[in-house]
């Protein structure tokens, strides 16, 4: 990422308004979601036993959470003893300072990166370039969001919202800027980008000193960390230079090296529809003439324990990031990723970041709202998180307020502003239909001035279109058209 | 108060609702997914691997051990190599029908990124094969050398053997191997779905996989 961030983004019905009138994004979403939804299925559908694998996934999960501190003590002693460096970052401020202290001290002004949720999640390339370091996306989706001063919009596919036609022209313009430019007349054929950024990336490969990355798990019996891609420019950052900096959410952690048959069938099939990813990298801590001299994992809260703290919330940090979710949710497949304004888009967004950053803003507190509750991402979901039952309990944190931990500690947050109006409509309401004479001329006033409606509600009403369109009244009531067709049995009870 | 005894401290509190007497053992967590999806002879399992490996466009040759050095040498000809790195430990006779211009290039510690760049073909073994899932998995051990050697040159030739090598499923495959050594697992070649999901062989690892599975018996 560039100079751009996720804060300060407007709340999701403001965002989602521009982003589904974007005929592009729509066209470039719905061929991407529809594709690999049909492929997960095919590959899910293999396993005999997948109902019971994600049950386990879900309980080894749950028991790692409830005993969190016991593996993060166990995670660092191994990970010590390896000959490796564990940083505890309470915060993503705290994360950012370890990072740019610990590549300061190679001396060196640039580093490569492993696409990494986390990372992203804190800031890092941001805070990086601040202290005067350059930090490369190495992904070739992340590579195209940078590239072209963009945000990611999809966990795994973070330039899923863009089309061959578009990255080929980032990669014309803006590639020189960073590196090795794009070779004269590049054409848009999926091949042919995929070899400019080979070309591009290879000569910041051979030459690195440090590396970023994230994890996707990390044992606690053993001190592995476990890193799943498909390219290679994972293997490349892990293997090749001299320091290798992980920064990893601390619920990352699973007990036994054994438990690894469980994630390593439930992720790929779910995420990329493969029987497995191509490239699966694991270390402990450092190997004498093989890959980095230094090791150094950051474990990062920024949140998760506040998260944690929410017996009801607290599933969601069973998540292991594989984005079925997003691909199955029809509100995603229409608004897209940057619409959630957090790197989490889709409906595990839509759950762990108002947890991990709290309700306060108007951002944040709408993003429990930004669903259907279909449940279609409860069904996918390969570690079993209930995500409509989590959002539920979200939108009554929102408009009733209530006990939760913030920055570590318990307190009672109010409703958000701007659901009074919505109780007050909701009262209303609740007269008007107890006075079916009033609701009756209600009715027939609406329908005599249907012409004259604003699209959008004014006044306290306006909390409510801003997230549907006002529907069309009908020109008559469904209860008057009764009565004039069935007079014999119309009266109004 | 220390970071970490910041952090430590959170998820303590945030945990209240855990008895204090319960262990992690006390989660209740039931394994009764399966060891394997199949039961398969060895010669099936050979197969699937050979199947699994191809539908990634991996290519497969089929032989047996004494097959193997010809194999080899047919495969660097056909791709025109003349370095090949060789790491520690690998037999001898694998490269022994590749001719005196073929030069061996060992894997050694001060073997850096460049001079690997310009090197054709690498030659390994693995140290096992999972045949559900088409996974090649190498832990720097004898005949694999270090990471770098299988991800820098364009044509990777590993060499599995059948059937003592070969194993059904993921959990069979973890159980064999040591965390304690850095381990890469392959599955096919390097390949991006990331322009409109479009699958592409070859970013960064290398973009040949040829797989030389050698069964006897």
């Amino acid at each position: 990422m560039s100079g751009r961030t996720h804060l300060g983004m407007p709340s999701f019905p403001d965002a989602s308004r521009t982003s589904t009138r974007n005929t592009t994004l729509r066209a470039n979403l719905g061929h991407a979601t529809r594709t690999i939804r049909g492929k997960r299925d095919r590959a899910v559908a293999e396993l005999a036993d997948w109902d019971r694998l994600r049950a386990a996934g879900a309980a080894v999960k749950d028991r790692t959470l409830r005993h969190l501190d016991h593996y993060l003590e166990q995670l660092e002693e191994r990970v010590t003893a390896a000959g490796g460096r564990v940083h505890w970052a309470p915060d993503a401020a705290a994360a950012r300072r370890i990072v740019t202290d610990l590549v300061r001290a190679t001396g060196e002004r640039e580093v490569l990166k492993v696409k990494s949720m986390a990372t992203q999640e804190i800031g890092l390339n941001t805070a990086l370039r601040q202290a005067g370091i350059a930090a490369y996306e190495t992904d070739l989706a992340e590579l195209i969001v940078q590239l072209g001063d963009d945000l990611p919009s999809h966990i795994l596919v973070p330039a899923i919202h863009r089309n061959r036609a578009e990255i080929r022209e980032i990669f014309t313009t803006r590639m020189g800027d960073w590196g090795r430019p794009a070779p004269e007349g590049l054409g848009d054929d999926p091949a042919e980008l995929a070899e400019a950024a080979r070309r591009h990336l290879r000569e910041k490969f051979l030459r690195a000193r440090v590396a970023v990355s994230g994890a996707n798990f990390m044992v606690a019996e053993t001190g592995t960390l476990v890193v799943v891609e498909s390219e290679g420019n994972g293997r490349m950052c892990l293997t090749l230079p001299e320091t290798l900096i992980s920064v990893v959410g601390i619920e990352k952690v699973v007990p036994t090296w054994q438990d690894l048959e469980i994630y390593l069938q439930l992720l790929p099939r779910s995420s990329t529809a493969e029987r497995m990813n191509p490239y699966t990298s694991t270390w402990t801590g450092t190997t004498d003439g093989d890959g980095p001299r230094e090791f150094h994992l950051v474990l990062l809260d920024n949140g998760r324990t506040d998260t944690l703290a929410d017996t009801v919330g607290r599933q969601v940090l069973r998540c292991i990031r594989c984005s079925a979710c997003l691909n199955v949710c029809p509100v995603y497949e229409r608004a897209g990723g940057h619409a959630y304004g957090s790197p989490y888009p889709g409906p595990i967004g839509a759950v762990l970041t108002p947890q991990l950053r709290g309700t306060g803003t108007a951002l944040d507190a709408s993003l429990p709202f930004a669903s259907s509750l279909c449940g279609a991402c409860y069904d996918v979901c390969p570690v079993a998180i209930d995500i409509p039952e989590v959002l539920v309990h979200l939108r009554e944190r929102v408009v009733e307020g209530g006990p939760a931990t913030v920055r570590g500690t318990r307190t009672t947050i109010r409703p958000a502003a701007g659901h009074a109006a919505e109780r007050a409509a909701m009262r209303a309401a609740t007269w008007l239909l107890d006075h079916p004479g009033a609701l009756r001329s209600g009715q027939r006033l609406a329908a005599r001035t249907r012409r004259l409606h604003p699209r959008r509600l004014p006044g306290p009403g306006a909390a409510w279109t801003a997230t549907r369109d006002l529907p069309r009244v009908p020109a008559e009531s469904f209860r008057d058209w009764w009565r004039r067709n069935r007079p014999e049995e119309g009266t109004d009870r | 108060m220390s970071a970490r005894e910041e952090i430590l401290g959170r998820v303590r509190r945030a945990l209240a609702d855990v008895p204090a007497a319960e262990k992690p053992g006390d989660v209740p967590v039931v394994r009764d997914y399966l060891r394997v999806h199949d039961e398969l002879t060895p010669g099936q399992a050979a197969r699937l691997l050979a199947e699994n490996l191809a539908e990634y466009r991996a290519v497969v040759h089929r032989t047996d051990t004494a097959g193997i050095p010809g194999r080899v040498a047919a495969s660097l000809a056909a791709r025109g190599s003349r370095r090949v790195v060789v790491p520690a430990g690998l037999p001898e006779e694998w490269l022994s029908a590749a001719g005196p211009e073929v030069e061996r290039v060992p894997d050694a510690p001060d073997l850096g990124p460049r001079e690997l760049d310009a090197v054709d073909t690498v030659v390994t073994g693995c140290a096992v094969a999972v045949a559900e899932t088409g996974t090649l998995v190498l832990d720097a051990g004898p005949a694999q050398g270090s990471r770098r050697i299988t991800l820098v040159p364009d044509h990777h030739i590993c060499v599995v053997r059948a059937p003592d090598q070969v194993v059904c499923s993921v959990g069979q495959a973890l159980e064999r191997l040591d965390p304690a050594r850095p381990l890469t697992w392959i599955s096919g070649p390097s390949a991006t779905s990331d322009i409109e999901l479009s699958r592409v062989e070859g970013v960064h690892g290398p973009r040949l996989l040829e797989v030389v599975l050698a069964t006897d018996r």
